[in-house]
Formats: structure tokens, C-alpha cells, sequence
């Protein structure tokens, strides 16, 4: 093998090496980056307290497992639990009582008190959770679908 | 007069390490003396800023506590109890947003004099990286003082990232450190922030001054045209370097008189559980796709209006960098008068989206 053959032995050797040693490099960064998995349980159900507690045409944002949820208590006393993250950008939504619609300020964007997207950018409704009256206590559970 | 080469320490150095080719760098460059030599000082000026985001930021960081229930509180004894921490937090804000500012002026008084043409391509596309870059910075930053602006711009932000199709998902959970924003997040933007940024950054920046020096000022195409008696020239070093320190001088006082008396407000601590605040903005450089966003309706015809957004943002950017290396066969137009056309265009967009951004 002459001085040229083993240049290109030692480059060709080289890159082969390099290019192993880059992705052996690459694969565990990109898994430490990779969040690990919350080992809190996922929560099925919530506690709100007294009914009698929550005044009409009111609303509180409460947390459901890591997720926030809005949930109101309309003019005629009907509660309703959505998620309370808009479908468009993920901003937080809010009740705004003038208007009877839940709106998120980031966007401009409408839903109805069903979840439903009405106006502005959101693509989708809001999931809907479950909302339980036992002996006067609310309680809100994930719908069966969702 | 006294010139580099005589002093005592050059010689030191010179005679040991041969200093001719960075004398080289610095004399043979020679700058066109024009209506237009104006906007020849714009890079420099957006230099001198990010010096001074460097200086500043290591200032804050002798301070600054990153974590969900450490940072909001960090800044605000920076900003009341700490001496004169107040002006340099203020010094850090003000200095990023002006730095912003003259890279944009820089790169559209770049595209409109076509100084990116052959042979300056590269260093076109490396002034666009470090653009994006900046814009990453102020992104990553705005968040480190956890208030609740900081907090929804992060969450719409990472939510924008994570509509790209197929790998967006994967994007926003490594950006977020999770699902949601949450003290991972702010971890991982003070890392993105300090580190792998200013890191990233710096080498590019390298490049980009590197060729800059190697290729020289542009002339524009009616300099071009001049007889050789009529062009008039300085020389770089220390000719225009001097009248560069003069205008550093002048946006250092500026930029003092900013801080002094305006203040940034630190806002309210980020709540998860508290709603968008009414009339939520993003900093004025991202207003123009926010409010692009705004306007999108729900759905283009069987895509997602903001995937369909981020898509365009994407594209434009990409197309925009690679500018230089567009081939135009049009007989009618020349290729100046589409360049023309497009950059008033892109100009009169950022500008109109921004200020519709800041009325509605």
C-alpha cells in the first residue's frame, strides 16, 4: 500500500469513526433532553367543596391532576368544568360575564359555556369534564370519551 | 502620528507571533465614502449592543436565582434592594430590544443596497442566523423573570413550536422540560440563555465578522459606476473605526438615558392557575406573527390556521435567508426590481402587522 492508499485508508477509517462516535454522542443527549415521565398518578376525580359555596355567575380556574380547569356556575345555577387551555396557543381562558362566553385573551378567542368554539382562532372545543353533585359536594370526573 | 505598529507591545508580540496577517485584516479594508455610508455603521452599532448584553447579563447573573419560587423574587431584590441593580437590569432590557432593533436595520439596509450579492453571501446568511438567534435570546430571556407576560408569551411560544408538523410534539416537550411551562421550563431557558446561546452566538458571530473583514465594505451599484478619480474612500482601521467608537459613545448614552427614565416593570409573579391577562402582548419584534396569528381564522382548508401560520413563518425565513443564491429567468423584471418590490413588501407587512398588532 503506498502513501496514497493509506491516506485514504486512515480518512476513510477516520470518518467512519467520527460519524460512529457523533451519533453514539448524539443519541443519549438527545434522550437526557427528553423529559423524564412524572410518576405522579394520574388523577380521575376532584373535590370542589360546597355547591352552596360557589355564587352564580361565577368561576374559578382549579388544577385536575397537572391540568387547569375553568369551571362555572352559570346565571341559572348549571355548573360547567372544561379544560381551561385554549385550543389555539395553550393560554389560560377566562369567563367574561359580560358576554356569557369564555374567551382567551391571547387571541381573541370565543367558546361557549358547552366548550365550543364559536370565534377568533381556536380549531377545536374545549374538552368537557364531568360535573357530579353528591350530598351537596361538587365533584368532577373525566368524561367516559375524553 | 502614532500608529499601531509602533508601539512597544505590538512589536513584543509581533516579533514573536508574526502579526502581518491580522495587520493585513485590519488595513486592507477600504470604506466607500457615499449618500449611503450611513448604514455602513448599523452592524457595528448592533455589536456594541450585544457587548453590552454580555456585560450586563454576567452583572445579573451574580444575582440571579433561576427556579419557579427563587426567580421572580431574584429579580425583584435586583431591582429594589441590590445597588444599582435597577440600571442594569434596565441597561440588560433596554440594550436587547435596541440590539434588535439596529440588526434589522442593518439587514434591511443590507438587502435594500443588495450588498448580499456575490461575493458577501455567506455573510448574509450568518447575519440572518444571528438574527434568529437574537430573537431566540430575547425569547428565552423574556421568561427568566417568571411574571405572568413572561409566562404566556413562553406558552404561546412553545405551543407555536409545537404545531410543526411531525416533529413540533417532540420540540415543545424538550423546550418545556415537560408538558406544560413549569419550573423545568424556566431551567431550561436559563441554560438555553447563558450557555448553549451566547455559545452558538459567538461562533457565528465570529464567522460573520471574519467575512466581513475578508471581503470587505459592498459598494453600491451607482459608487460602482464612478470613475476611479471620483470614488471617494477611508480606510477601515482606524478611519472609520474611530467615527464607530464616536457612534458607540453616542447609543451608550442613549441607551443610558433609557434606562435611567424607563423603567422595565417586573409585573405580577406567573400564576398557572390564573387566566390571560386582557390585552396580553409579546415583545414589539414578535408582534407582527402574533398578530398574524390573531387574524388566521380556525382552519385553511384542511389545515390548522396556526400550523398553517407557523408553515409560512418557516418558509419565509428559510427563503429569505437563502436569498443571495435565487436565480430569476424573468425577461420583464431584473432581478433588482423583484428584490425591490419584495423587500417593501416584507417591510410594509412587519410594519403594518405590528402597529394593526398594537391598536386592536
Amino acid at each position: 500500500m503506498g502513501n496514497n492508499g493509506r491516506r485514504k485508508f486512515i480518512t476513510a477509517l477516520l470518518s467512519i469513526g467520527g460519524l460512529g462516535t457523533f451519533i453514539s454522542a448524539f443519541y443519549p443527549v438527545v434522550k437526557y433532553m427528553t423529559p423524564v415521565k412524572s410518576g405522579k398518578p394520574s388523577v380521575s376525580s376532584l373535590k370542589l367543596g360546597k355547591l352552596s359555596d360557589f355564587a352564580k355567575n361565577a368561576w374559578e380556574i382549579v388544577r385536575f391532576g397537572r391540568k387547569p380547569l375553568i369551571i362555572i356556575n352559570d346565571e341559572n345555577g348549571k355548573l360547567h368544568a372544561l379544560s381551561a387551555e385554549c385550543t389555539h396557543l395553550d393560554c389560560i381562558v377566562q369567563y367574561s360575564k359580560e358576554e356569557k362566553m369564555i374567551i382567551c385573551a391571547c387571541h381573541n378567542g370565543h367558546y361557549d359555556l358547552n366548550g365550543k368554539n364559536i370565534s377568533g382562532p381556536p380549531p377545536r372545543p374545549l374538552k368537557q369534564y364531568k360535573v357530579n353533585i353528591q350530598n351537596g359536594e361538587i365533584i368532577i370526573t373525566k368524561k367516559e370519551d375524553g | 502620528m502614532k500608529t499601531l505598529e509602533d508601539s512597544k507591545i505590538f512589536s513584543w508580540l509581533h516579533s514573536r507571533y508574526d502579526l502581518s496577517g491580522i495587520l493585513h485584516l485590519l488595513y486592507h479594508k477600504k470604506v466607500p465614502v457615499h449618500k449611503h455610508t450611513i448604514w455602513y455603521y448599523m452592524g457595528g452599532v448592533t455589536l456594541f449592543l450585544f457587548l453590552i448584553q454580555l456585560l450586563t447579563g454576567i452583572l445579573l447573573l451574580m444575582y440571579y436565582q433561576p427556579g419557579e419560587n427563587s426567580s421572580y423574587e431574584s429579580v425583584r431584590f435586583i431591582v429594589n434592594k441590590v445597588n444599582f441593580g435597577w440600571l442594569i437590569r434596565n441597561l440588560h432590557s433596554w440594550s436587547a430590544n435596541l440590539m434588535i432593533f439596529f440588526a434589522f436595520v442593518h439587514m434591511f439596509s443590507v438587502f435594500f443596497t443588495r450588498a448580499y450579492e456575490k461575493p458577501r453571501e455567506l455573510t448574509w446568511v450568518t447575519g440572518v442566523l444571528l438574527l434568529v438567534l437574537a430573537m431566540v435570546f430575547g425569547f428565552s430571556g423574556y421568561l427568566l423573570p417568571w411574571n405572568e407576560l413572561s409566562f404566556f408569551a413562553t406558552k404561546v411560544g412553545t405551543d407555536i413550536a409545537g404545531a410543526v408538523p411531525v416533529i413540533g410534539e417532540g420540540i415543545r416537550t424538550v423546550l418545556r422540560g415537560g408538558e406544560d411551562v413549569t419550573g423545568a421550563t424556566l431551567s431550561r431557558f436559563f441554560g438555553f440563555h447563558v450557555a448553549i446561546l451566547p455559545a452558538l452566538f459567538t461562533i457565528v458571530l465570529v464567522v460573520h465578522l471574519f467575512l466581513v473583514q475578508k471581503v470587505g465594505m459592498s459598494e453600491p451599484d451607482f459608487f460602482k459606476k464612478l470613475p476611479d478619480e471620483k470614488k471617494k474612500f477611508i480606510s477601515f482601521f482606524p478611519d472609520f473605526a474611530i467615527r464607530d467608537a464616536l457612534l458607540w459613545l453616542i447609543v451608550l448614552y442613549l441607551l443610558i438615558f433609557l434606562a435611567l427614565f424607563f423603567q422595565w416593570d417586573l409585573g405580577i409573579k406567573a400564576d398557572a392557575l390564573s387566566p390571560a391577562p386582557t390585552g396580553i402582548k409579546p415583545e414589539w419584534y414578535f408582534m407582527f406573527m402574533f398578530q398574524s396569528l390573531k387574524m388566521l381564522p380556525p382552519h385553511l382548508g384542511f389545515i390548522e390556521g396556526e400550523v398553517f401560520g407557523v408553515l409560512f413563518f418557516g418558509a419565509a425565513a428559510l427563503a429569505w435567508m437563502l436569498i443571495p443564491f435565487v436565480k430569476f429567468n424573468s425577461k420583464k423584471y431584473t432581478k433588482e426590481r423583484i428584490m425591490l418590490v419584495l423587500g417593501t413588501l416584507v417591510v410594509l407587512f412587519i410594519v403594518s402587522m405590528t402597529i394593526i398588532g398594537y391598536l386592536l
